[in-house]
């Protein structure tokens, strides 16, 4: 394997972290903003990325930054927020082609470190607010985010899952935001948010490429101060909750194809020693195409089009996905029920379990071949406060034995089953 | 083994005819962990009508044969090739589009294993009758939830609207109805004809010695049998200039009605530089003006007719070319006209050298981000390569074009009678 390393220094009020490698023809530049999962600030926090996303000091408007970009060879700009456990963090990522392969020489680099700390920083504002027009503007397009989300059923039934789920948890929490709260948001409000954000937030700084590192934390240093208060120590995500009974809830849409998606609870998260058993476990029971439950709810009985499971790592959680027909929708449970009693039960070969060791430590490895994904593989790591190194992860999968798997299946209850079909229980057609 | 590298980008590419006409392209990146493989047919949904190998008469098959064996080829009498796959620690997938039909593997190890299932999978068909039958209810599915998506609904819809006669306006997959007629006959009749090596390449990069993986690859092609190659007759109806149907609606559940607005880019069949300038120009002034930052981008979302699902594409093949422009929009009417009207004004527009100059970048710097991607390598290398064109030599088709080139492109673009509108809207 060809070895990654991140270094990583800590500076006044915040942490840059540098993967040098000679993987891509681009360099890439993320910074990450964190704070604890909160019903009184996601919709604001949800409504930020796309209110920098739109001018700065400088670039006064979306042309005139989108222009800047273009200039910078194309460099692709993206701000977003997404749940880890129940932290909220906001991302922004830019991208540039490294110099060398250009026909011109162009200082790149320092140009988009410049435009990359004034998109975090220096803001556009019209009398120390953002502008009224953006925000409104922002505000109708997450709107309509939030609104369109009942049309991608697997989604939406997810997300209806969670709701139910975990109702009294963070976790629960839309990472949209929510309707009623937007309508409410001024734009004195969101600033005030926004400041306090870049005081309060955890920040952290990755640049991936083939870099020269002492140049760029050079430079980095030059364009980035920051000062305020943060203690720097992820919030603690809340993963035991026991089960009492498993819920089952059933609701009604116009589709053809329903979703039937179960929500479990592991008992096991990243930084635990069980957790890459729990990995194992994932991709003998649905992780993969050759899974318990491809083969038997897909394959063997032609129930589904799609029939798999992910775990949550933060959190602790299992969900199982599958879309069937609305009349199958008893057999499909009992189906991925038996398949979870097999794992209970130890009901599965040696052969498998290598099979699958095998499959896991080839996405590691293949997500080690993208720039993100090794952003991700990095601060997942340092979100669990773990430090293990990248062979360490892919040691201790090669390490999983049966008993563990089995012990780490025993663990998982089953929380809440969910079901969105169609009405009347069969294909409206 | 020709070997070829390009400077500039530090690539280097090895390629081979082999005996029995495969062409085989091999990229090694030691830096990378993975490899990927990617074995493709010049086969795809369009390519019904034909003259099977070793007759003389035009047939025309069933709607969804092209896909339905590439779901096919995955099953073997002794189990699922997935399996194997997974064994040796590699993720498998295929796709099927209007013009091919391909089948790839990642893996990180167990390259040399996984390159010959791949090759050997997709070069021994097995097809029973009963296996025939049990897959119609797989894909039916499929065809079912496609059928839910509103942005594959909106996709086909304006492909149907631009299209009268092409085969391009058929669903990749065909309809329940038509795969239902599909039998092992049709399979095999299509697989022996389209699965010839003379119509496939296979493309590998990442972690490989070149010299070797050759070597292997050769020698699992000398150990099989084929026919002698003969060139595929392909049959495709004419197909007028005009589009098929200006305005189109489908009724669905949305929330937001969704409106696309596409352009019937091209209808009949390009020749090599005719295409390459079509390809380029459509694609980069298609992004000037409807990228974010562009003149009409802006104009759209002043006046809230777009949101942040607004997108746009440009796919130009042989026989075929469109672009798409289309948004979520609660008012679907408006921004049809809005959209109409933006593109009809072209043929009054003028790009300056500046604009030029910094469309040009922007596009040298996005091939160069995409190219992090050895998939989009592969991909677009193989895409190319049926027309004849280095994709490592695109960069500098870009930077020979010239503002003139771009200004000429522009006042010949749009004709009114080359748009159509589709909406989805609420049942």
């Amino acid at each position: 394997m060809n070895s990654i390393m991140e270094q990583t220094v800590n500076k006044n009020g915040y942490n840059i972290h540098f993967i040098p490698t000679k993987k891509f023809k681009t360099v890439t530049f993320v910074a990450k903003f964190r704070a604890p999962l909160d019903r009184e600030t996601i919709t604001l926090r949800a409504l930020l990325p796309s209110v920098l996303r739109e001018a700065t000091k400088n670039y006064p408007n979306r042309t005139a930054l989108q222009l800047k970009l273009d200039d910078l060879y194309g460099a692709v700009l993206s701000i977003d927020g997404v749940k880890k456990g129940e932290n909220h963090v906001i991302s922004f990522r830019m991208e540039v082609p490294n110099e060398k392969y250009l026909p011109e020489k162009a200082n790149i680099i320092e140009k988009a470190l410049d435009l990359f700390t004034e998109l975090m920083f220096e803001p556009y504002l019209e009398n120390n607010l953002f502008s009224e027009k953006i925000v409104n503007r922002e505000k109708a397009t997450l709107r309509q985010k939030i609104q369109a989300i009942r049309d991608d059923k697997i989604r939406y039934a997810n997300i209806r899952l969670i709701d139910e789920m975990c109702k009294d948890e963070a976790y629960s929490i839309h990472v949209n935001g929510y309707e009623t709260d937007l309508e409410q948001i001024t734009n004195k409000e969101l600033y005030e948010y926004y400041e306090n954000m870049m005081q309060t937030d955890q920040l952290d700084i990755y640049v991936v490429g083939d870099i020269n590192t002492p140049e760029i934390e050079t430079l980095v240093s030059r364009h980035l101060q920051r000062n305020g208060n943060h203690d720097g120590n992820p919030v603690e995500t809340t993963v035991t909750r026991q089960v009492t009974k498993p819920k089952e809830i059933i609701e009604t849409e116009p589709i053809q194809q329903a979703k039937l998606h179960i929500g479990y609870r592991t008992n096991t998260a990243f930084a635990d020693e069980d957790y890459p058993a729990l990995q194992v476990f994932n991709g003998l029971f649905g992780g993969f195409p050759n899974s318990k439950l491809f083969v038997n709810v897909r394959e063997k009985h032609s129930l589904a089009y799609y029939a798999s499971s992910q775990i949550e790592s933060h959190k602790g959680l299992l969900f199982v996905f599958s879309g069937i027909a609305p009349e199958d929708f008893e057999k499909a449970r009992d189906i991925i029920r038996e398949q979870m009693d097999e794992m209970k039960a130890g009901n599965f070969t040696d052969e498998d379990i290598n099979e699958t060791k095998a499959m896991i430590i080839h996405y590691l490895r293949e997500t080690m071949d993208s720039n993100h994904g090794l952003v991700e593989l990095f601060y997942q790591k340092q979100l669990a406060g773990s430090s293990k190194t990248l062979e360490d992860v892919i040691n201790s999968i090669k390490a999983v034995e049966k008993e563990d798997i089995i012990r780490v299946a025993r663990k998982i209850e089953e929380d809440t089953l969910y079901l969105l079909t169609a009405e009347g229980g069969k294909s409206d057609e | 083994m020709n070997k070829k590298t390009y400077s500039e980008i530090e690539e280097v590419i090895y390629s081979k005819k082999l005996e029995n006409g495969l062409t085989v392209f091999l990229m090694p990146r030691k830096e990378m962990e993975k490899t990927y493989a990617i074995f493709t047919t010049n086969y795809g949904s369009i390519d019904r009508t034909f003259v099977p190998i070793g007759e003389t008469e035009m047939v025309t098959v069933p709607d969804g044969v092209a896909h339905f064996l590439e779901h096919k080829l995955f099953e073997k009498e002794d189990g699922d090739v997935f399996a194997d796959f997974g064994r040796m620690g590699a993720s498998a997938n295929a796709f099927t589009s209007f013009t091919k039909t391909a089948y790839l593997f990642s893996a990180t190890e167990h390259i040399e294993e996984n390159v010959k299932t791949l090759i050997d999978f997709v070069q021994e068909p097995y097809f029973t009758e009963e296996t025939v039958e049990k897959e119609k209810g797989i894909i039916a599915q499929e065809i079912n939830m496609y059928n839910d998506r509103p942005d594959w609904q909106s996709f086909m819809g304006t492909i149907k609207a631009l299209f009268k006669n092409h085969p391009v306006n058929i669903d990749i997959a065909g309809t329940v109805d038509s795969i239902m007629k599909i039998t092992k006959d049709d399979l095999y009749t299509c697989y022996n004809t389209f699965y010839h090596p003379e119509n496939m390449t296979l493309f590998i990069i990442g972690n490989i010695d070149a010299e070797s993986m050759m070597q292997l690859i050769e020698q699992n092609q000398t150990e099989k049998s084929f026919p002698e190659s003969i060139e595929i007759k392909r049959s495709f109806p004419e197909e007028p200039e005009q589009v098929a149907m200006a305005n189109s609606e489908i009724h669905m559940p949305v929330t937001v009605p969704r409106c696309t607005v596409g352009i019937k880019e091209s209808h009949q069949k390009l020749e090599k530089d005719e295409f390459l300038m079509k390809d380029l120009l459509t694609t980069m002034v298609v992004d000037h003006y409807f990228s974010k930052g562009g003149k009409f981008h802006r104009e759209l979302y002043q006046e809230e007719l777009i949101d942040a699902s607004f997108s746009f594409e440009t796919n130009i093949d042989k026989s075929f070319g469109y672009t798409l422009i289309g948004s979520n929009t609660t008012r679907p009417e408006e921004f049809a006209s809005k959209v109409k009207e933006l593109l009809i004004s072209t043929k009054e527009e003028e790009i300056t050298e500046e604009e030029f100059s910094r469309m040009k970048r922007k596009r040298i710097g996005r091939i160069l981000r995409a190219m992090n991607s050895m998939e989009y390598i592969a991909n677009q290398f193989v895409d190319y390569y049926r027309y004849d064109i280095n994709f490592f030599e695109l960069i500098s088709h870009i930077e020979a074009l010239t503002v003139e080139d771009v200004n000429n492109f522009l006042k010949n673009w749009i004709r009114s009678e080359r748009l159509a509108v589709c909406t989805i809207l609420k049942e």
